[in-house]
């Protein structure tokens, strides 16, 4: 499918997904957070789309805007057909439903953006630190975060 | 009717000499007779000396080769720095684990800890000393050594059993658990084989099971009874001796050190050496029971060949034989892949087993009818 | 919105409270992270009954060394020398991935002469990193022969690729814009020589180990995987493809020289541990396939079009793209505002996701079959904690 038509395909299953301006080689849908799953659901089980990887999930934190940007790269082996999702959530309580349930592969990837953002997902059947130890403070991908060890750019 | 005639006379080995098993037991014991006491301490002194200086020389010998074999299968050197060509390794290893820290658990129960590797050589010590190695290079001759050997190599498994639960450690008792299922089943089709060589030679001691080989070795004499009960007797003491593809209980990969992953310095030495020692006991037994022992390799008619034979000593036919056993083993190690624990039991249960029974009863057969050559 | 956060003490707590049809007291083994068979620090918590694996939970982060954050600090030609230290066994396909992703965001050019040997050299590394999984599934296995055998061959590649960049394991060969050095006068006729040696050593290879029957014992029909499961668990590379998927980039969206070279992409048929076995054989093949259609005529040019400047920016936006290395999809995601550094660089690395897979195949099979899969899996540690 060319990008338009499945941009227009996906806007006709979840009113809510818009075609994302933000700068971006991939074909990429923004949706807020209260409809994410279910287009996440429809973009799975949709016989025309059929996205049955979830490639890519990780987070991007926009702190001057004051957002978590998530991302969700989906791929399909039927249509060899890329999808991005964006998402965005404040970055006081980011909260999103998990998509566990969905790709199974979720439940890791997910697991490694709260361990480094500070991401809750709702639903999550496991949703605890991957890499770091349990008892760490803080967040270290998150922009503002302060370590005494951090370096400083351009020292 | 030719064929039958014709076979065992000629093709066979023939019977040359009756050898004259004198041990040193026996030499003690008639020193002892002759009142000469000097005569009755030194031979008892002999054979203390003997099995421990088998022991040592086996130990060194044995790693040795093991380091040097495994270097050239995987097309490397092995050993070359201690000595020429690396002979001094065992050695320089056997120096380097004496001064080994010896690390004991905090939790491990102690005593077991530190007892079950001296048991573990202890079984291993035991069975060196009935093992005829020539006709006069034998300790004592046990008129039970088949039982014997049965008994005494059970003792092993209880060191394994101990070393791995006193170690406090999952990864030892999981090894531990799993030398126990192992070895106690595979004793079983061991010692069926055992039988059937006991009921071929119509006797438990080890010197007369040689002798009755002096018209030809059982593997040629005894049909495919000897061949059957050959083969699964190997199979079962290589799974005995916890090596590959049975190394389960030590399985590297798997268990980190299995049993003896909490041991260090001198004790591990010991479970090694012991393992080391019971691949020649091993390969000793499957030598006396199905390739005559120290009995020289004779082909019936062709004399001047037989003669040259005859000429090496039988020290250094029992020694030939079990080299080429042990070759063998080595090599199984470092061909073939491990099994798992389900393929094992159920090679040992479902084929092995049923197998070794079969071939007792055909055993008893050709005994009965006297079938054999 | 409240979301619970558990920990792992929480978790082991839970799994062990959970209601067991058996009658035998399930217990708690701890795998790693200094284990032989876990490759490196992985540690993987193993609730067992007897020797029966029920659960598996992988405890990670025992190398982490944040090279995405540090990327955040780093110009996009420092960004290459991190990707050596992912997953050491790929380093000049991880190289690659970096290469390609600046390539396209910032619109640099390459030449065929580029391409050709960058994907020769990716083959060939390809081909030595198979070669150590094949001796290290054998070492897994018991057999620790075959190990060497595996090493044996790989130093010579090694020693080749040594040739030309200098360094053995940590290869730093493709940069944005081309490569570092061009080849060694003696590239083309060692690689040929190579090849005529190793071909009829890959048979040893299958007489040493797949021919042994109780190797394929140990391997058939343990730690199966259909379709459906290994795509849902995002697993790619010879583990996907073993489960009879032919996803394989160097097809579906070819890169480098591979869309001018013939290859197949071999595929399993059960998804077990012999087909994730056998396919990464079967890739050697076709890796001295495609070297061998390369290494005659690689074209006269440049090895580096133009030095690309020091201070290199990349446009605003999104950029991503990904190769396919010796263990699956190797994709690098870089969020730029337009500066030299990126605002945001994610690495999405193949061993990261294949690891999760083993979740779904390991419980149920016995410690032997867990070794079997990790085995199979062909993990590089360094690449799962990035």
């Amino acid at each position: 499918m060319e990008s338009e038509e499945l941009f227009q395909y996906i806007a006709s299953l979840e009113a809510a997904a818009r075609p994302s301006e933000k700068p971006s080689d991939l074909p990429t849908i923004e949706v807020p957070p209260e409809h994410f799953l279910s287009l996440m659901q429809q973009l799975r089980e949709d016989p025309r789309l059929y996205f049955n990887m979830l490639q890519v999930h990780t987070a991007v934190d926009w702190v001057k805007k004051g957002i978590f940007e998530l991302l969700y790269q989906l791929y399909s082996t039927k249509d060899r057909q890329s999808l991005r999702v964006l998402v965005e959530l404040p970055r006081e309580n980011p909260v999103i439903a998990s998509v566990c349930s969905i790709w199974r592969i979720a439940e890791w990837q997910e697991r490694e953006v709260y361990d480094f953002f500070g991401v809750l997902y709702e639903g999550h059947p496991d949703l605890r630190r991957l890499f770091l130890e349990d008892d760490w403070k803080g967040f270290p991908m998150r922009k503002d975060y302060e370590d005494d060890f951090m370096l400083e750019p351009g020292q | 009717m030719d064929m039958l005639d014709f076979f065992p006379s000629s093709i066979l080995q023939a019977a040359d000499t009756s050898w004259q098993t004198v041990t040193i037991a026996q030499r003690a014991s008639s020193a002892f007779r002759d009142h000469d006491l000097s005569g009755t301490i030194g031979y008892l002194l002999l054979g203390l000396l003997f099995t421990a200086g088998l022991l040592t020389v086996l130990g060194l010998v044995l790693i040795y080769a093991e380091r040097k074999l495994a270097g050239h299968f995987q097309c490397r050197l092995g050993p070359m720095r201690v000595g020429w060509h690396g002979i001094l390794q065992s050695a320089a290893d056997g120096l380097k684990l004496l001064l080994k820290e010896d690390i004991v658990p905090e939790n491990a129960d102690k005593l077991l800890h530190l007892g079950a590797p001296v048991l573990s050589l202890m079984a291993t010590v035991l069975t060196l000393a009935i093992l005829p190695l020539s006709p006069t290079l034998q300790v004592v001759d046990l008129n039970i050594g088949v039982i014997y050997v049965t008994a005494v190599t059970s003792l092993g498994v209880l060191a394994i059993l101990i070393a791995g639960w006193s170690s406090n450690n999952k990864w030892s008792l999981l090894g531990a658990m799993r030398a126990g299922a192992q070895i106690i089943s595979y004793e079983l089709s061991a010692t069926l084989s055992l039988l059937v060589m006991v009921l071929l030679s119509g006797s438990l001691q080890l010197s007369e099971i040689i002798q009755s080989q002096s018209d030809g070795w059982w593997i040629w004499k005894s049909h495919l009874v000897g061949v059957i009960a050959f083969v699964t007797f190997l199979i079962s003491t290589t799974a005995e001796l916890n090596r590959t593809p049975f190394d389960l209980p030590e399985g590297e990969s798997e268990l980190t050190g299995g049993f003896h992953t909490e041991y260090s310095g001198l004790r591990f030495a010991f479970f090694f050496l012991a393992e080391f020692v019971n691949m020649f006991v091993a390969s000793a037994l499957i030598v006396t029971l199905f390739f005559g022992g120290w009995m020289p390799f004779y082909i019936g008619g062709w004399d001047g060949f037989n003669s040259i034979m005859g000429l090496i000593p039988p020290g250094i036919w029992f020694a030939g034989k079990s080299a080429f056993f042990i070759f063998l083993l080595m090599w199984f190690r470092w061909t073939f892949p491990r099994l798992r624990i389900d393929q094992l039991m159920s090679l040992e249960w479902k084929i092995l087993l049923p197998v070794g029974f079969i071939n007792i009863f055909l055993a008893a057969l050709i005994v009965l009818f006297e079938w054999h050559f | 919105m409240n979301v619970h956060v558990s920990t792992l003490d929480e978790k082991t707590r839970s799994s062990l409270a959970i209601e067991s049809h058996s009658e035998t007291e399930e217990y708690f083994i701890n795998m790693g992270p200094q284990h032989p068979s876990t490759h490196g620090v992985l540690r993987l918590i193993l609730k067992l009954d007897g020797e029966t694996v029920r659960e598996v939970i992988p405890v990670l982060g025992y190398i982490h060394r944040s090279i995405e954050k540090i990327s955040e600090y780093s110009t996009y030609r420092q960004i290459v020398h991190l990707t050596d230290r992912m997953d050491y066994l790929s380093a000049i396909m991880n190289n690659w991935a970096v290469a390609r992703t600046v390539e396209k965001a910032a619109e640099i050019e390459t030449n065929e002469r580029i391409e050709s040997i960058r994907t020769i050299v990716s083959e060939l590394e390809r081909i030595h990193s198979h070669q150590l999984g094949w001796g290290v599934l054998g070492m897994d296995m018991g057999a620790f022969t075959p190990f060497l055998y595996g090493f044996r061959d790989r130093e010579m590649i090694t020693d080749i690729l040594e040739e030309t960049i200098g360094a053995r394991l940590t290869m730093n060969y493709i940069q944005p814009g081309g490569v570092m050095f061009d080849i060694h006068p003696d590239f083309v006729r060692k690689v040929k020589e190579y090849l005529a040696y190793f071909k009829p050593k890959l048979d040893e290879y299958e007489d040493l180990l797949s021919g042994n029957p109780i190797l394929q014992q140990r391997l058939r029909n343990v730690g199966i995987m259909d379709a459906e499961t290994a795509l849902s668990m995002g697993a790619t590379g010879p583990v996907l493809r073993a489960s009879r998927v032919p996803y394989d980039l160097r097809k579906i969206e070819p890169y480098g020289m591979y869309g001018e070279v013939e290859f197949r992409v071999a595929i399993g048929t059960a998804g077990d541990c012999w087909d994730r076995y056998y396919v990464r054989i079967e890739e050697m093949r076709q890796s001295m396939r495609i070297i061998e259609q390369l290494i005659d005529n690689i074209p006269e040019g440049k090895f580096l079009l133009k030095k690309p400047a020091a201070k290199l920016t990349i446009p605003e936006g999104r950029h991503y793209s990904q190769i396919e290395t010796a263990r699956g999809v190797l994709g690098f995601y870089i969020v730029s505002e337009g500066k030299e550094t990126p605002y945001r660089a994610y690495f999405r690395t193949p061993n990261f996701h294949n690891l999760w897979s083993l979740t779904a195949m390991a419980p149920g099979g016995r410690v032997g079959d867990l070794v079997a899969i990790i085995s199979s899996l062909d993990l590089v540690i360094p690449d799962i904690d990035r």
